[in-house]
């Protein structure tokens, strides 16, 4: 008897695996956790897109003023066109405000794209040379992070907003972290 | 000129070569020594646009921001050291193409040296008792139960008379 249960062994090696494995297989390898998330967001000071009316933001603009939300876009950045009108939806909820970073852009594209599509942010900057995104450790455009009323990320999006995503997770944690707040 | 000789040169032109780097040579540093310990560090990290290349071989924009950043923190004077923590504190273990040894990843450390101990285990109690049934006689009988009475008197002749028979 003890002996049949000991055969039995190997086929509880494979199905433990196999569901592990099948899990992995459902999550998308291009999605990587953040090494930022509950971290403070970095010291910059990014300018605005030259030639434009910005006035360009810094990360006191992160501290302090309530549940922030900083989107990473390109004019380069097909993915970004459309979630742009998601981005700008979230900034008409005015349930936070939206900071845009412009990433490795040419002021002048930038500054038709906004044009064009519409401008949600509360202000932009242009990080040209891509160093404060890498500070952010952002790695693919484009990216959405939220940040608490004290200065620290609290939850990142890479790739394109979806209508799905924003109800589902990224209102729910705006309401969240608001309340933390407690404003 | 035979085809043995024309295949030898095709060989050596082949080899000779060098493999098609992606560092541009705007970006290497003047300093040999300096360069040399980027080039290091830059293969052990990942881009994180391909992932699978490290920033090293990868022609990604985002591979070239990395290693003229690795190469701007080491002529800034930081250790090989400083620069992969300023990388890793940006964007996770992840970044490393040799995982840390660390109690997350212990699993993948020692995982494989734990399922051979295993393994060695069993070969290990496998053959020590199949030597235990080979000494015990030829029916295998198992090991933990008593040895064979010996034969009755009754028994032993009449394997005596078996025996004789087979002999005539």
């Amino acid at each position: 008897m003890q002996r049949r249960f000991f055969y039995l062994v190997p086929l509880a090696v494979f199905l433990v695996m196999a569901i592990y494995f099948a899990v992995g297989l459902t999550k998308d390898p291009k999605i990587l956790p953040s090494a930022l998330i509950d971290k403070p967001v970095p010291d910059f000071a990014l300018p605005p897109i030259e030639g434009g009316p910005g006035k360009g933001f810094s990360s006191a603009n992160l501290k302090g003023d309530g549940v922030t939300i900083v989107n990473v876009f390109a004019s380069w950045c097909v993915p970004c066109r459309v979630e742009h009108p998601l981005i700008a939806r979230l900034a008409e909820l005015n349930v936070a405000k939206v900071y845009g970073l412009n990433y490795k852009d040419k002021p002048k594209d930038a500054l038709r794209w906004l044009a064009e599509l519409g401008d949600p942010y509360t202000a932009h900057g242009a990080d040209t040379k891509g160093r404060v995104a890498i500070d952010f450790g952002v790695y693919g455009v484009p990216e959405t992070f939220i940040i608490d009323n004290t200065g620290t990320i609290r939850y990142k999006h890479v790739g394109p907003m979806t209508a799905d995503k924003l109800e589902r997770e990224v209102l729910p944690i705006i309401k969240k972290l608001d309340k933390g707040n407690g404003q | 000129m035979s085809r043995g000789v024309a295949c030898i040169l095709l060989v050596v032109a082949v080899t000779w070569l060098s493999p098609a780097l992606a560092v541009n040579p705007d970006e290497v540093l003047s300093d040999p020594a300096l360069e040399e310990r980027a080039r290091d560090i830059s293969k052990g990290l990942r881009c994180l646009v391909c992932q699978n290349q490290s920033i090293d071989d990868s022609d990604a924009d985002l591979a070239k921001d990395l290693r003229v950043l690795v190469r701007e923190r080491l002529s800034a004077g930081d250790s090989n050291d400083a620069v992969i923590q300023f990388v890793v504190a940006r964007y996770g273990d992840f970044v490393l193409l040799k995982p840390p040894f660390k109690p997350a990843t212990l699993a993948l450390w020692l995982g494989p040296v734990g399922i051979a101990g295993v393994g060695l285990l069993a070969v290990f109690f496998f053959f020590r008792r199949r030597r235990l049934e080979v000494s015990a006689g030829p029916h295998g009988a198992p090991t933990s139960a008593k040895p064979p009475e010996p034969l009755s008197d009754d028994e032993k002749r009449r394997m005596e008379d078996l025996l004789k028979d087979d002999k005539t």
